[in-house]
């Protein structure tokens, strides 16, 4: 029984959801709201295991003097802060002039632009290694981004300026995009489309047995 | 209506037969005409387009319009729609219960627009709008229309193409599936992406480090994080057979409370659940650089020797990838976010592109059910390939007969035009 109200709950909501997504009549769209609505409140519950794991984790390890126990503390100590100072503030934590946004602001804003700045760095590494022609696959890879990258920038236009119309770079650059590129894409998106439907039928038909089995040991 | 003041008042008619004494009478009168007055008075004051519209009507004639049921919701629009005449710039939309009233203002929009749509109607009960126009000239007369009513469909007409081919779809597995049951046995392709999980796991059990599973970005909600997890399952039982320890970061709860069961169930299965770590499966952080900032942290102090990325990627794609060869460990990524594939190709050792990363779980157990779906999306497959084929020649054929003008996407053919869905 324990296993089975839990696939039992699967599947009936997943029919549901499903059914939800042809038929707008209150009869099924009000349950499927309903559904929706309840995902907010299991979410916010489970912030709270989530939160319990990173003090218990990091906890630990501060407590026994761990490895790289002095970034726990820093972890632990801007989390309570930030906890801290927005419970001081209220509902109004996220309006421009309160201490949190400029805390956000300040030190995470900051850090992150960092993190997404590495990505520069991080593209010219794996272009330098994706380019090598090393056999006849890489070797088109790396002719088509060469038409690609130059027919998207301006010194493309400025040397295939006096070409002839239909095969300067800008235009090879857009065929590229628009047909090989975009067919290979839509492939990939269809067959993917498909594997979301058949995981989804798995699951609502309560064969994927990873999720019966946890369902029976939870 | 709005309430006059000259109107005969049923109380006071009412009132003249009763054997009151005349003063008394006269008292009861002049209160209940003072009461009138003020109520008069109040409605003039909260309807001011109204008393406008009574005393300053333009010479120009009332709208042309008309007011419908929007097909395909849950009973709670209307669409009204308009002709307005010249010189009128805008218009009142109201709603009422009756046609003599009393109107609610909904929206005061532009006349070009020709419609508009009330998304809050009582669903089943008729009701009337009261269009008025506004110009330079002054206001048109009311054009009164209705009674309409808000009926909500059974069915979403605008999908059923999606219908159509979700009911193929759905009896091309449970054929397979009854085809499955009879004993029958299904062959699936190689997928060298899922084979090289078993190898990355042996190779960080030969150099005795851990193995890194990150399962994507997005919260459970995302069917790519549920796939990722199914696999991490089948990751736990390996990793559990070679005693090799696991490292799970995760971004959200929900998927956090799921990696752990799925762990633990791992280790459950491969007969070690007194070698499954709590503290492998580990809340980072929902925000996303911040949660890429401690995976790369954990590449690059606990450097372990096989890094499997599945599930939904964004931005972090090519920072984690990049981060983890820079460690020497070896990589199998998977995801079905087109954007970031080109990335995780480049980066990764290998990838599971699109619906490998959901065949993961049927393939690497081998289930027949599980299977059976495979082969549905596989024979679906051959049905949409077949749907392209004939369609490339109806519509070439199309555009031929009917050629565009401007644009080749101008005209398409009824064959094209039924799998738009809305």
């Amino acid at each position: 029984m324990q296993r089975q109200i839990p696939l039992i709950l699967t599947g009936v909501i997943g029919f549901v959801m499903l059914l939800y997504f042809f038929v707008p009549h209150p009869f099924i769209s009000g349950p499927g709201h309903f559904f929706e609505d309840a995902v907010i409140i299991v979410v916010a519950f489970a912030i709270v295991l989530g939160a319990a794991n990173l003090l218990t984790f990091n906890g630990e390890i501060i407590a026994r003097r761990g490895k790289d126990w002095p970034y726990k503390v820093v972890l632990l100590v801007s989390m309570f802060a930030m906890i801290a100072i927005g419970l001081v503030e209220g509902e109004r934590y996220l309006e421009p002039e309160t201490v949190f946004s400029w805390m956000y602001n300040t030190f995470y804003a900051s850090m992150q632009a960092t993190m997404f700045a590495l990505l520069a760095f991080f593209i010219a590494s794996a272009a330098f290694r994706a380019f090598r022609i090393r056999n006849l696959e890489a070797g088109l890879l790396a002719v088509a981004a060469l038409f690609v990258m130059l027919g998207r920038v301006p010194i493309g236009n400025v040397i295939s300026a006096h070409w002839p119309n239909g095969i300067q770079l800008p235009q090879i650059s857009d065929w590229i995009m628009e047909n090989p590129q975009n067919s290979a894409k839509r492939a990939i998106l269809m067959g993917a489309a498909l594997g979301v439907m058949s995981t989804g039928l798995r699951i609502i038909m309560g064969i994927e047995g990873s999720f019966a089995r946890s369902g029976g040991n939870s | 209506m709005r309430p006059r003041a000259s109107r005969p008042s049923p109380l006071r008619s009412g009132t003249t037969g009763l054997p009151h004494p005349v003063p008394r009478l006269r008292a009861t009168s002049f209160a209940v005409l003072g009461f009138l007055a003020l109520v008069a008075g109040v409605a003039r004051a909260q309807t001011p387009p109204a008393t406008a519209r009574a005393t300053t009507t333009s010479s120009l004639p009332a709208l042309s319009a008309a007011a419908a049921d929007v097909q395909n919701d849950n009973g709670q629009a209307l669409h009204v729609q308009w002709t307005a005449p010249a010189g009128v710039e805008q218009v009142i939309v109201e709603r009422g219960s009756t046609p003599a009233g009393p109107f609610t203002v909904l929206d005061t929009v532009s006349a070009e627009g020709g419609s508009f749509d009330d998304n809050d109607v009582p669903r089943g009960k008729p009701v009337f709008y009261r269009l008025t126009g506004l110009g330079a000239h002054g206001p048109t007369p009311p054009a009164v229309i209705g009674p309409v009513v808000a009926v909500a469909q059974w069915f979403n007409t605008g999908r059923t193409n999606v219908a159509f081919f979700s009911v193929i779809f759905f009896a091309f597995v449970l054929f397979f599936l009854w085809s499955s049951r009879g004993g029958r046995k299904l062959f699936v392709r190689r997928i060298a992406g899922i084979d090289a999980i078993e190898e990355a796991v042996g190779r960080a059990t030969e150099m005795g480090r851990p193995v890194l599973f990150v399962p994507g970005v997005q919260d459970i909600d995302d069917i790519q994080t549920m796939a990722a997890l199914v696999i991490l399952e089948s990751v736990a039982r390996t990793a559990a057979q070679y005693e090799t320890k696991m490292i799970v970061p995760t971004n959200y709860p929900v998927p956090f409370t799921l990696a752990q069961e799925m762990v633990k169930n791992g280790f459950l299965e491969a007969g070690r659940p007194e070698s499954y770590d709590p503290n492998s499966v580990r809340y980072i952080t929902s925000e996303q650089f911040a949660y890429v900032a401690a995976i790369n942290g954990i590449i690059l102090r606990d450097r372990p020797a096989a890094n499997l990325y599945l599930g939904a990627f964004f931005a972090e794609s090519l920072i984690l990838a990049e981060t983890g060869f820079s460690t020497g460990a070896i990589q199998v990524a998977g995801t079905a976010n087109v954007h970031q594939l080109p990335f995780m190709v480049v980066a990764c050792d290998y990838t599971l592109i699109g619906e490998e990363l959901y065949a993961a779980s049927a393939y690497l157990s081998r289930e027949p059910r599980l299977l059976s779906t495979l082969k549905g999306s596989d024979y679906m497959k051959v049905v949409i390939i077949l749907l392209l084929l004939i369609g490339s020649v109806i519509e070439t054929s199309f555009v031929l007969k009917n050629p565009p003008t401007q644009s080749l996407g101008q005209v398409s053919s009824p064959f094209k035009s039924w799998f738009r869905t809305e």
